[in-house]
């Protein structure tokens, strides 16, 4: 099932059931777990990820990414976008 | 981001010369007690009786030691787990320490109440053998009347309480014309994820390979329909496929590399580089109740006896898919040439490889080819 190509400002981003953010510790990173399943967050991945509580908006997301990282949202919305549809794509996200 | 399940693996070079890398995942056979008498069973022929059991306690220290050694994934086995009186205990010490728990069950014995407690203890994921996808075959190959129904019970009962749910369909001679079958009783019952796991031969599986052996034109349609199934369930039901190696060219990678990302840990408290190795007696097993894990996973024997490729000879020293599959499964290369350090004899380089595949297609062409022996404690 093909998402789509971009996500609404309303939409709030949330995991499943079954599907964890967690520092690993050992391995000084954090990691998105589902059943069987291991994904590396990088420290930019790590930022989104953080911010997924099943509350705030995509909107609500951007805005404090953009004082995050000091840049402008049409910079940071197609990799927020892109991160997003791609976990959703592998059912470790919902939208 | 990056997927990570197979990025992580150190290269064999690096595994010699470094530190390993910290195992992910830890497979915790907590009883070999099991209501069911499955024919495939993989645990041993000897198992544990309840007497050499690890206790409560034990079995906690083991949940904390794994998360401080880096372990993400635990997978609660058995024999049956919820066999085990305390294992709603075990299961909330195993979350609360931050292991991601998946509880691997039969569904068999396993009430509502019981199935809410573990839920409410922090399961995250469960995963339900399926040995058919009727009564008839289920009792055939499980030696449980009535097992069928119960599985559809218990898997609807999960589904309902929003836990993702995977089947795993162990697949072979007995249950093979009803692929198609599992999988839609798969997407019935509201699964998330099916595994198609041919039978790999250790263990009771081993003992029972002339009954369930089958025949290679059956495992290829069994390819195909798993193809097809794929992409026609896309969005609804994700299929793994495990195929049989007899028929297989090169061998697989066993367990990810021997020592590099997984082990496994028996009722009696033996640590193990996978749920076969004990089958190469000649290595020296440590134990939960003697060893830390970190000392165990790093140092203990059994785990730096084949880990990287030290131990290859030829034809895998000089091989160029040493790095690929690390000379396939010791166990097997023990099992079917009787030395644990030849190459895994399913490779097309090993000189056994062409009576691995005549042997099997033989097997498979027996008509009636008796009876299977259930899996038991004293049938061994």
């Amino acid at each position: 099932m093909a998402g789509p190509a971009t996500i609404p400002d309303e939409a709030v981003p949330a995991l499943p059931r079954g599907v964890k953010f967690r520092e690993d510790k050992a391995r000084g990173r954090h990691v998105l777990l589902g059943p069987e399943r291991i994904f590396e967050a990088d420290p930019v991945a790590t930022e989104i990820l953080k911010r997924i509580d099943g509350v705030t908006t995509f909107k609500g997301m951007l805005t404090q990414l953009t004082e995050l990282f000091t840049a402008d949202e049409a910079t940071i919305r197609p990799d927020v976008e892109a991160l997003l549809l791609d976990l959703k794509d592998k059912q470790m996200v919902t939208l | 981001m990056s997927e990570t399940l197979l990025d992580h693996r150190p290269t064999p070079d690096q595994a010699a010369a470094l530190r390993p890398q910290p195992p992910l995942g830890l497979l915790a056979e907590v009883t070999h007690r099991c209501p069911m008498r499955c024919t495939y069973c993989s645990n041993p022929l000897q198992l544990d009786p309840k007497s050499m059991e690890l206790d409560t306690d034990t079995w906690k220290r083991v949940f904390s030691e794994a998360v401080e050694l880096g372990v993400i994934h635990l997978h609660m086995s058995g024999g049956e787990p919820t066999a085990r009186r305390d294992i709603v205990e075990l299961m909330r010490h195993a979350a609360e320490v931050g292991l991601y728990t998946n509880l691997i069950t039969s569904g068999i014995g396993v009430s509502e109440e019981k199935l809410d407690a573990l839920i409410d203890a922090g399961c995250d994921h469960i995963q339900l053998s399926m040995q058919g996808a009727d009564e008839a075959i289920t009792e055939r190959v499980g030696g449980y009347k009535g097992g069928f129904e119960r599985k559809q019970a218990f898997a609807r009962a999960v589904v309902e309480r929003g836990v993702p749910l995977t089947l795993n369909a162990v697949i072979h001679r007995m249950n093979i014309h009803q692929v198609p079958d599992m999988i839609e009783k798969a997407v019935a019952f509201g699964a998330k994820r099916l595994e198609i796991a041919h039978t790999q031969y250790y263990g009771w599986a081993l003992k029972n390979r002339a009954q369930l052996m089958p025949a290679r034109e059956d495992v290829d349609r069994t390819i195909h329909e798993v193809e097809t199934a794929r992409e026609r369930l896309k969005g609804t039901l994700v299929i793994d496929a495990v195929f049989p190696d007899y028929y297989a060219r090169y061998p697989k990678l066993c367990n990810g590399g021997w020592g590099t990302r997984t082990f496994s840990v028996t009722p009696a408290g033996k640590v193990l580089p996978c749920h076969a190795a004990e089958t190469i007696t000649h290595l020296d097993f440590w134990n939960v109740r003697d060893h830390s894990l970190a000392e165990t996973w790093y140092d203990g024997p059994a785990f730096t006896a084949y880990r990287g490729t030290g131990w290859m000879k030829e034809p895998c020293l000089s091989c160029e898919r040493k790095h690929v599959d690390l000379g396939g499964c010791r166990c097997q290369a023990l099992a079917l040439t009787g030395d644990a350090a030849a190459t895994d004899p399913v490779c097309v380089k090993s000189p056994l490889h062409e009576s691995i595949g005549e042997m099997a297609t033989m097997e498979a062409a027996v008509a009636e080819p008796g009876t299977a022996t259930y899996r038991g404690f004293r049938a061994g």
